[in-house]
């Protein structure tokens, strides 16, 4: 059951993805998307949707490249605070009269710029991410109120803040779901149909092992830290225009939501496990779940009871699941197969050609 | 390797690329746009109108679990309990300026007949609250008012005119008519404070108050301890000082702190504007006799009575609408669509154990 790279084609291995835990979680994240639809009122109104895909846009994006940092065994929890200092950064060039068609491209290069400090941290000082990142997540946080303190900006483009806002012809499909489904897609098949992808899954399965097998592990890490970045800003470009607000505490706290989703979703936070569809399902499972919870006028604190049973549920039953088929195995006298993926051969199968 | 760079840099490329495909040709700077919202509702008011019951009104603070919110949305449940209307409370546990957009969608989905809510950041509420608007939902704006095109009404606590009013009537009462009296601000450029010091300014040289010298303004910052020096300082320097007048929360609670410790304690008066529960003590032992500041249930009763108003078609949000508001009265609206609640509230021995704020 060792979620590796999606073998292109592979019958067998889609057979066995059937068990999985992602594609569990795109079952219930389905089920629960229809039972609100019928059960919750004013839920599955195209209006609803609208506002479900605006609300979890952010976390989305982010969670992309977020995927394959964790699959590496890695962490990033600045993205948020990257998204508030790239949201700062807006106000304060908007204010000094530069023009939005080249502050947006600045912002995400901003955000490239803030994930490449990460990535030095990580992988040329070789320090252990979950530190580095919970450092530069307060730095981050502190220059963005060094940059705009607590103000606002809110005078945007109207035609950029009502594009941000607006739908396709009017219709329950936001704008925005289309440059966020072209770079899942983008993601979706670098993770699962390309030697980066394979290099990124044997990274997170063992390290030494993909070092022997040529995989510049540190280099992999330094650019999904960069690209991370990056997708924050375009996170923090987005959120200050769909909000018309940009401020130094957009987005805050935004990361645990991001992580959250991700191990939801079936990735590991031991690295080596995961799928993409897997994460996107459980981005959606999360805020599908918050919006009705809402609509049912459920409390606050209801909503993160909810949340948090849901990720220790997802911690604990592929655990309980995979210690239950060794057992099976061993009863019937087979091969007991060692609970980490570390010897997983099939990781390195495509990396050695 | 180089294929993996590749990769990497186009997937920044790629990102970069979208969003520019979302730039229109040409360069849009902060000179070139041009905020205009919707237009205010041009419909016309019925006055006359019976008061709608059933109304589903829901609150929307800054967060939830503050006190002074709590207080202000208590109000709100009073009012529409007169009214028969459905009161419900919804918010955010964080005063983060987009939280409360998510929940204002709720409540589009969820059709309620108005939304009061008191704006964390004017803009960030704004799409969302027009969308409210355009689906039929009246919004009041209270306390913190959200930008002007996104709501029909806003009820403000105070107008400058009425703060520096009630200022000037304590000082002039504590001191008996007449005699020297001192300001004590908080910052010389804090914006609210010198608007209501040129108000009392003014009232002081109306004849009934021609008997009072105002000696100094001093200034402590909104800083507890540099408040209390000036505080020392001011009865220092004028001997016959009858009365500090603090219109901040930070400078009267220390002004008192201090005059309750010193040998002019009973001689020299303190008021201004402060919270019942900072000052109950200095109440209670005799240091302050009165003091103001408008009350947040009235404002979240006000905010009710205005919503039901609207949603009865009774007002609309224009300047000179009249409408009832139960036990506080008759209001106009003002300019902007404003209706202020009115004079502060006066706190004394006799009524500061009704307030928790």
């Amino acid at each position: 059951m060792s979620d590796t790279a999606a073998p292109s084609g592979g019958r067998p291995a889609w057979l066995s993805r059937l068990a999985s835990w992602d594609a569990a979680v795109i079952l219930v994240t389905v089920v629960v998307l229809l039972v609100a639809s019928g059960a919750v009122d004013n839920f599955g109104t195209s209006r609803n949707y609208t506002f479900l895909l605006l609300d979890l846009l952010p976390i989305a994006l982010i969670a992309l490249p977020m995927t394959f940092i964790i699959v590496t065994g890695e962490i990033d929890l600045s993205v948020a605070s990257t998204l508030g200092l790239t949201s700062a950064v807006m106000g304060s060039l908007w204010n000094t009269g530069m023009t939005i068609e080249s502050i947006i491209p600045i912002s995400i290069v901003l955000g490239a710029v803030l994930g490449a400090v990460n990535g030095f941290f990580v992988t040329v000082l070789k320090l252990p991410s979950l530190a580095v990142t919970i450092g530069t997540m307060a730095l981050y946080r502190g220059l963005a109120f060094v940059v705009l303190g607590d103000g606002a900006v809110a005078d945007f483009p109207r035609a950029y803040t009502s594009w941000v806002t607006g739908t396709l012809g009017g219709g329950p499909i936001p704008n925005v779901l289309v440059p966020l489904v072209v770079l899942a897609l983008v993601f979706g098949v670098v993770l699962h149909a390309t030697p980066i992808g394979r290099a990124v899954f044997a990274a997170g399965a063992s390290e030494q092992a993909a070092r022997f097998a040529g995989v510049r592990t540190g280099r992999l890490k330094f650019w999904l830290y960069v690209v991370c970045g990056a997708m924050s800003g375009l996170a923090g470009v987005l959120w200050t225009l769909r909000y018309s607000s940009a401020r130094a505490d957009n987005g805050f706290g935004m990361e645990l939501a991001v992580v959250a989703a991700v191990l939801l979703g079936g990735v590991s936070i031991f690295g080596g496990k995961g799928t993409l569809p897997g994460v996107l399902a459980g981005v959606v499972l999360l805020a599908g779940l918050q919006n009705a919870l809402r609509l049912q006028d459920v409390s606050n604190e209801a909503l993160n009871i909810v949340t948090g049973v849901l990720l220790i549920v997802s911690v604990l039953l592929p655990n309980i699941l995979s210690s239950a088929r060794a057992a099976l195995r061993r009863r019937r006298r087979r091969s007991p197969s060692p609970d980490p993926p570390s010897s997983d051969p099939g990781v390195l199968a495509g990396i050695e050609q | 390797m180089s294929r993996r760079f590749l990769t990497g840099a186009l997937s920044a490329a790629t990102a970069a690329g979208l969003v520019l495909s979302l730039a229109a040709c040409g360069g849009t700077t902060k000179n070139d746009s041009s905020g205009s919202g919707p237009a205010q509702s041009t419909a016309t008011a019925d006055p006359g109108a019976a008061s709608k019951q059933g109304v589903k009104m829901a609150f929307l603070p800054k967060q939830l679990n503050n006190p002074y919110s709590d207080i202000e949305v208590g109000g709100g449940k009073t009012a529409l309990d007169e009214l028969k209307g459905v009161y419900k409370l919804v918010g955010p546990n964080d005063a983060s300026a987009s939280s409360q957009v998510s929940y204002i969608n709720t409540l589009i989905q969820q059709q309620q007949d108005v939304i009061g809510i008191a704006a964390n950041d004017p803009n960030a509420v704004c799409p969302s609250l027009n969308q409210a608007r355009s689906a039929g939902i009246k919004v009041v704006a209270f306390d913190s008012d959200a930008a002007k095109d996104c709501r029909d009404v806003f009820i403000n606590q105070a107008s400058t005119q009425g703060i520096g009013e009630q200022l000037a009537k304590m000082a002039s009462e504590l001191a008996g008519g007449e005699g020297e009296i001192a300001i004590l601000s908080a910052t010389p450029n804090a914006t609210n404070q010198n608007a209501w010091i040129e108000v009392l300014k003014q009232q002081l040289a109306k004849p009934e108050y021609a008997k009072l010298k105002l000696d100094k303004i001093a200034y402590g910052n909104d800083d507890d301890q540099k408040s209390f020096q000036e505080a020392q300082g001011l009865l220092q320097s004028f001997p016959n000082l009858k009365v500090i007048v603090s219109p901040t929360t930070v400078g009267i609670a220390a002004a008192a702190r201090y005059v309750s410790t010193s040998s002019y304690k009973g001689k020299v008066q303190v008021t201004g504007l402060g919270t019942p529960n900072q000052m109950r003590a200095f109440v209670k032992d005799g240091t302050v006799k009165k003091f103001a500041l408008w009350n947040p249930a009235d404002i979240g009763y006000l905010a009710a009575y205005a919503g039901v108003a609207l949603s009865s078609g009774q007002i609309t949000g224009a300047p000179g609408q009249k409408f009832k508001a139960g036990k506080l009265g008759d209001y106009t609206v003002g300019a902007n669509g404003e209706i202020v609640l009115g004079p502060p509230t006066v706190f004394d021995s006799a009524n500061i154990d009704k307030f928790n704020f």
